[in-house]
């Protein structure tokens, strides 16, 4: 058995291939400690790889399957988390030294889903510190390296994630998206990534960054592998009060349903911001897919450029009370002083990188008496004009499309002295976070570079099936394009 | 809201260098809940410290609040016995640093209150405006360790989070209160609310009651509202009443020197029976509050609402009245406010209406009953008729009813099986056969004189009988007795 091979499977090939007994989990797990050897040296995907208790954990699902049959949707298939995602197994750090070496009593929901279908856990991916960045030059510990191109960043929040899938370091990982940080990652490195409507999946053990904008969501190297890790990771949770009630809608067998009568907007402002050749693929995707049958037309929504502002803005305002928490009494670091305001004080100001300081100050900025009307109360109106042109759009259109991210992956350090540049890889994902909705990244060719391009499909609440069924289709046009490329 | 301030507390008026006194207080219940407010550890307490926690009342990263709904309803309940409109409402995060506080953020609302606008109608007849009514967690409990007991001067500090999280209910009352005896009143009425309804212990000295005071005075015939200071630590009425008294005095001696009282929260100490600056305004905390975003916003049904006015209790007041009514002026005010409380009234209430006698319901249920009701599992509202109707026709004495209360409430068994085990029961043939003979010895001249025919002195060889049985035996069978030895010995 080449062991290469499971790993170029895509998820439901690979569990069923371990159903019928042609491969055991143990060979999967030694396949992915023999990639991540040799790939992660240079890429620094994982803060946390732990090979001896991989295969472990390998043997273990190995010998529930001779005692308890072959079931899980997810049966031996490597995922790997984000570190923000809480895990009672392994160290969780969300990027942070103020967290470095804790180990949470509990499992966040998702980890508990992924693990009763069989998965295996393979490790937990680098990320900007508390997912606080585009780039995951943010972590406290290590920058992560796009596989594509190692001078070039990944991406980010969640650039461990979208990299370890990307170089075949694991078949499937887990992002959270806050103002982009799964698609922005998927589009620079080139494979799918989902944020889906907020409170689709619990967020119960996500480590809170802006808490009414986080959605944990799938990378994959397929469309059909992301339907099927969302399709596992949804669903209505008790123990997170926004989680939306009722049943999912099934994903992955959408795969052959065209795009024929579908109305899709090209949204205007979007592909205002980004570069030409990001354009010109959004443009092309949006042509084969008026060839395939759907109604494509430009739209304009005006208030979809307000949204950066806002977000930086919302987002740090709900982070400076999400991270109050971490004040060295009850966990993670503490640094020793006499008093207890210098306790605090010395263990923030130690445990807390650049980034995560600025947006604290921001936060707190924004809440403050006397500037809450100016700065806070102004972007929640904008918020709510944001979620008003959409649907205005959305009367008009079953999805929208542009691209994820206005450039493909820069260099490494070229933005991270200049926030502001920095925070603008995020202007075309930010929108559907604030409105609550729906978006992913599908892989749509390359730049002259050879580095990746996604386009973005976004949609209203609870639009997943629509966004799955056009993705499939534009996966199977970036195939067709690639090959005539190719040829 | 007919305007309180017209209407004088029964207390004594509070007056001082023409000046009068202008009171608001904020009370915080515990609410007596089955778990927390948004985790499903135990509400209770005395436990070992940090035992009863999860990772969501520690605040662990991750982990997320979800409402209580016995918490909710509880709150409506307390909203609607103090006339409060109910009404959507949302939860909002006050942010500030303190150990005892896990998530670095206490969950509680703000501009929009479950509970607002109500009322609090004191026995005295006046009446107090209830501002609002709101939902929020405690805190953990944080000792200070060492000589002083202040955490700059201790070595170290310990802190119990068991208590993070509990629910609390906060009443905020209009600044309608005059004097320090209205004060002293309204936290009584308020607490006799709170426990007839069930959802608070409503013990100050423990805790689950707190009171905070706001005070301020204005010239007497002035409407104006005067710069007020925040008193805490009133851990008794008797606190309570002599802060307010101090503080009120205190702002009078200022403005008499020509000064002003600055507004600031202040410590009521004890020892020294005075208050004492704890922090001014400049000091205060920017609580940066903001719509807590991990909950949605509390929109109670009408259907919800309508349910919980079903099952709101007669208040108080209304209470008091029943069982003064049914006591017909007989003074038994002490016990009347022991029976009024939430698990009792139910026991006196019926009692009085199955036609025990009101004296003997109020006494029984304010002295027996209040002491081991928490414990009685097998004491119903009827078995504890059955025992009072035995005692009120003098079937079991006094001393006797006591004893069988405390056995009815941990025994299973029927009240008549009771009777018998504990030997309270009337003598049997045989036994009273036994006395008979025995009476019948001890007294030869009178039963010959019963022998001739004298039916007179059955009621003398009864009460012989009766009194050396200690009245268990039966009347009408000693008499059958005493009949047939008569005609046997013919
Ligand atoms: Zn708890």
């Amino acid at each position: 058995m080449d062991q290469v091979d499971l790993l170029k499977m895509d998820a439901s090939s690979l569990s069923d291939f371990i159903r019928e007994g042609s491969a055991s989990v143990v060979d999967v797990a030694k396949a992915v400690i023999a990639q991540i050897e040799t790939k992660d040296p240079d890429i620094r995907a994982f803060l946390h790889f732990d090979a001896k208790a991989l295969l472990e954990q390998a043997e273990r699902i190995d010998q529930r399957i001779t005692s308890k049959g072959p079931s899980g949707r997810l049966l031996g298939v490597p995922v790997a988390l984000k570190d923000n995602m809480v895990t009672s197994n392994m160290p969780t750090t969300a990027a942070s030294k103020i967290l470095e070496g804790w180990m949470p009593p509990y499992d966040a929901t998702v980890v508990k889903k992924i693990v009763d279908e069989g998965a295996l856990v393979v490790g937990k991916t680098n990320l900007d510190e508390f997912a606080m960045g585009s780039s995951t030059e943010n972590s406290a510990f290590q920058t992560t390296r796009n596989p594509h191109d190692l001078s070039r960043v990944p991406g980010g929040s969640s650039g461990g994630s979208a990299a370890a899938v990307a170089a075949g370091m694991s078949t499937l990982s887990l992002g959270s998206d806050t103002g982009g940080s799964i698609r922005q990652p998927a589009a620079l490195c080139g494979v799918v990534g989902v944020k889906p409507t907020y409170g689709y999946v619990s967020r119960y053990g996500l480590i809170a960054f802006a808490s009414s904008l986080d959605q944990i969501g799938p990378f994959a190297r397929t469309v059909g592998d992301a339907a099927l890790l969302l399709e596992v990771i949804s669903g209505h949770d008790p123990m997170d009060a926004t989680s939306i009630r009722g049943e999912r809608p099934s994903l992955s067998d959408l795969s052959d349903k065209g795009v024929e009568t579908l109305r899709i907007g090209v949204l205007s402002e979007l592909l205002d911001n980004c570069s030409q050749e990001v354009r010109e693929r959004v443009e092309l995707a949006a042509q084969l897919l008026a060839e395939r049958g759907a109604k494509v037309e430009t739209v304009s929504a005006k208030a979809v450029t307000l949204g950066l502002s806002a977000y930086y803005v919302i987002a740090p305002a709900e982070a400076s009370s999400n991270l109050s928490r971490y004040d060295g009494v009850r966990f993670g670091l503490r640094a020793d002083r006499s008093s207890l305001s210098e306790m605090f004080l010395a263990t923030r100001t130690d445990g807390f990188g650049d980034e995560v300081k600025r947006r604290i100050m921001l936060g707190t900025y924004a809440l403050s008496s006397g500037y809450y009307d100016q700065f806070y109360s102004k972007a929640l109106a904008t918020r709510d004009l944001i979620r008003s042109e959409f649907e205005r759009v959305y009367r008009d259109f079953d999805i929208l499309l542009g691209p994820t991210s206005p450039t493909t992956a820069f260099r490494v350090g070229e933005k991270a002295q200049d926030p502001m540049a920095m925070y603008m890889n995020d202007v075309c994902t930010i929108p559907s976070n604030l409105a609550g909705h729906p978006a992913m990244s599908v892989p749509f060719g390359t730049d002259s570079s050879g580095l990746p391009i996604g386009v973005q499909l976004l949609g209203p609440m609870m639009s997943e099936p629509v966004l799955f069924q056009v993705a499939f289709e534009v996966e199977r046009l970036a195939s067709e394009v690639s090959e005539v490329k190719d040829a | 809201m007919p305007n309180s301030q017209e209407v004088e507390s029964k207390g004594v008026a509070w007056e001082y260098e023409g000046f009068e006194l202008v009171v608001g207080l904020e009370v915080h219940t515990e609410l007596k809940t089955r778990s927390k407010l948004f985790c499903s550890c135990a509400n209770e307490f005395g436990k070992t410290p940090n035992t009863n926690v999860c990772p969501i009342c520690l605040g662990l990263p991750g982990t997320l609040p979800v409402l209580n709904k016995q918490v909710v309803e509880l709150a409506i309940k307390i909203g609607l016995a103090l006339n409060c409109n109910v009404r959507k409402s949302t939860f909002h995060r006050k942010n500030y640093f303190y150990p005892d506080l896990p998530k670095g953020y206490q969950i509680s609302q703000y501009d929009l209150p479950i509970n607002s606008d109500g009322y609090l109608d004191l026995p005295s007849g006046s009446r107090v405006g209830v501002v609002r009514a709101h939902i929020e967690e405690d805190t953990g409990k944080i000792s200070h360790m060492g000589a002083s007991g202040r955490m700059d001067k201790s070595a170290y500090s310990l802190i119990d989070y068991n208590r993070a999280g509990v629910p609390l209910t906060e009443i905020v009352s209009a600044p309608d209160i005059r004097s320090p005896e209205q004060a002293r009143e309204y936290v009584q009425e308020l607490r006799q609310t709170l426990v007839a309804l069930g959802v608070s212990d409503g013990r100050m000295e423990e805790g689950s009651l707190r009171v905070d005071a706001n005070v301020s005075v204005r010239p007497i015939g002035s409407d104006e509202l005067r710069t007020r200071c925040e008193i805490k630590n009133l851990n008794s009425l008797r606190s309570l009443v002599r802060a307010i008294d101090y503080e009120g005095k205190r702002h009078v001696k200022l403005y008499q020197r020509g000064e002003s009282p600055v507004q600031e929260t202040r410590h009521w100490d004890e020892a020294r029976q005075r208050t004492g600056s704890l922090r001014s305004k400049e000091e205060a905390n920017d609580y940066r509050y903001f719509l807590e975003p991990d909950l949605m916003a509390l929109a109670p049904s009408e259907s919800l609402v309508e349910k919980i006015k079903g099952e709101i209790v007669d208040t108080p007041k209304k209470r008091r009245e029943f069982l003064k009514d049914a006591l017909r002026g007989e003074d038994m005010s002490d016990q009347i406010e022991k029976a009024i409380d939430f698990d009792l009234y139910p026991f006196v209430s019926y009692a009085i209406e199955q036609g025990v006698a009101p004296r003997l319901a109020v006494a029984r249920t304010a002295n027996e009953l209040a002491a081991l009701v928490f414990d009685a599992k097998h004491l119903t509202k009827e078995r504890f008729v059955e025992v009072l109707r035995l005692e009120d026709s003098k079937e079991i004495s006094p001393s006797q009813a006591k004893t069988l209360l405390l056995k009815v409430a941990e025994d299973d068994r029927s009240i008549e099986e009771i009777v018998i085990s504990l030997d309270l029961k009337k003598a049997d043939v045989s036994e009273t056969e036994e006395l008979v003979l025995r009476v019948k010895d001890d007294s030869p001249k009178e039963w010959e004189r019963f022998l001739e025919g004298q039916d007179q002195l059955i009621g003398f060889f009864v009460g012989k009988v009766m009194k050396l049985s200690s009245g268990k035996a039966d009347g009408a069978l000693v008499k059958d007795i005493l009949l047939q030895l008569r005609a046997e010995s013919k």
